[in-house]
């Protein structure tokens, strides 16, 4: 069961991930990284089965490059990107849904503010400040409750991030030894740090 | 010449052109004309009522502008029916992308939505083109104020300031004098033929009127186009796009407003002396 959390601070927004790819009583991989870059100033943490969990992904990111590609490079928002989303799961959740749940963030380079969205598979969506899912939610929120608050910088929300990730790996019953972590910002998209590298195959 | 060629939208002739595009373009020199005019900090559309029986009933709405979405409006030019259906399409198409992406469509997509509508006209089916030509005026955050211009090729283009309807070469040409040089008779600045597309207002900041010029030119333009001596707020309609707390605002000039603007117009151009 995946680990997606996200918290925003001031100037942008952390989404992380644990890199476990397991199903039943067999472990894929370790270095998976869940994290989706979406475009050049947003991401998402996908929880779910593998197979929902990379096809929605790129099916979302693939279409917003076709946006850009069809509109002389303007970019979407990350709220019209959340509501494009979110209108995605809606979608096919009548037909045939998408098993995944969601922690998206972006930065909005026109109005420079960063945001924060949770997604469920069931298409609801909630603008947040930070968010958790899966059982992550159950050992995380509470640390996040009480130790955000509004002006955060960057190392503060990784300290954040960092601290749910020791509750985690000390309670949470399955064993989640590798966490990537990605901030977004003015600068884009960028890899803080991993357990194990994704690239090693 | 080539009379073969023409009777069909799907033929070209032998000389490469669409001669029943170029008709429907024909068909909206005969209509009342459009003033589009961008400034500053909004735009005008100034367009001409044409009131062809006294006992007409007083319409409740505008026969020449049409509001597409909060952020979106536009003037017609031609057949008013054919117009009706882009209005709808243009209406649906922003609202569909609203609906999708719970934000407003940037202006130029939906003028090209709804050109690429009209571009099908001219290719398939073997059905007459749209004898409608519009101006769209728009706001977004990615380009601030655009206006656009689209004719029944499914052409458009972005504009400083431009005419459609009866009498448009004069109107531009008198446009292209006045537009972005200051009203006293000092040294005319050369602008550039607008067909190219509008930036940010930034380059521009220091030959673009503002509202106030932009409506006394665009009046000063229309008393060129339209043929009658004399004008008055109930020949024309003087439409004003801004944004206030930054909402974009449209407003239709009612009858004292108007006149006052013809008022300024008048006064301006006695002492001066014809141009």
């Amino acid at each position: 069961m995946d680990s997606v959390f996200g918290v925003e601070y001031d100037g942008g927004v952390i989404i992380a991930s644990d890199q476990n790819n397991a199903r039943s009583i067999l472990t894929y991989q370790t270095n998976l990284d869940k994290v989706a870059e979406l475009s050049s100033h947003s991401a998402m943490g996908v929880s779910g089965p593998n197979a929902d969990l990379v096809n929605f992904s790129q099916y979302i990111s693939k279409n917003l490059a076709l946006y850009e590609l069809s509109n002389n490079g303007l970019k979407l928002s990350p709220h019209a990107q959340a509501n494009f989303t979110r209108g995605e799961l809606a979608t096919a959740l009548r037909k045939g849904p998408y098993q995944v749940n969601i922690m998206l963030g972006g930065y909005d380079t026109i109005k420079n503010q960063a945001s924060l969205y949770w997604l469920d598979h069931l298409a609801a969506m909630a603008k947040v400040n930070y968010g958790a899912q899966g059982y992550a939610s159950s050992f995380c929120l509470s640390i996040m409750d009480r130790d955000w608050k509004e002006g955060l910088n960057q190392e503060q929300a990784v300290a954040i991030v960092e601290k749910c990730i020791k509750e985690l790996q000390v309670r949470f019953l399955i064993a989640q030894p590798n966490f990537i972590i990605k901030a977004i910002d003015k600068d884009g998209v960028n890899t803080l740090s991993f357990g194990a590298d994704p690239a090693d195959n | 010449m080539a009379r073969r060629y023409d009777s069909s939208t799907t033929t070209f002739s032998p000389e490469g052109r669409l001669h029943q595009v170029e008709y429907a373009i024909e068909a909206i020199n005969n209509a009342g004309t459009c003033i589009g005019i961008l400034a500053k900090d909004g735009i005008v559309m100034a367009s001409e009522k044409r009131v062809t029986s006294g006992l007409l009933a007083p319409s409740k709405s505008s026969e020449k502008t049409y509001k597409i979405s909060q952020h979106v409006a536009c003037n017609v030019a031609g057949l008013t029916a054919d117009a009706n259906i882009l209005i709808d399409q243009a209406r649906l198409r922003a609202g569909r992308y609203e609906y999708q992406y719970c934000e407003p469509i940037p202006v130029e997509q939906l003028v090209e939505l709804v050109c690429n509508y009209k571009q099908a006209y001219t290719q398939y089916g073997g059905l007459r083109p749209f004898g409608v030509a519009f101006l769209f005026a728009g706001y977004d955050e990615h380009y601030g104020f655009q206006l656009y211009q689209s004719d029944p090729s499914g052409n458009y283009s972005g504009w400083k300031a431009t005419v459609i309807g009866s009498n448009n070469q004069a109107g531009k040409s008198l446009l292209k004098n006045e537009y972005g040089s200051s009203s006293s008779s000092e040294e005319e600045e050369e602008e550039k033929e607008g067909e190219m597309k509008v930036e940010g207002a930034a380059t521009e900041e220091i030959s673009m009127p503002d509202v106030k010029g932009a409506l006394r030119l665009a009046v000063k333009v229309l008393n060129k186009t339209m043929d009658a001596s004399a004008s008055s707020s109930e020949k024309m309609e003087l439409y004003v796009m801004s944004l206030e707390n930054g909402q974009v605002v449209h407003k239709i000039l009612n009858k004292e407003e108007a006149q006052k603007v013809i008022d300024e117009v008048e006064a301006e151009a006695t002492p001066a002396g014809e141009t």
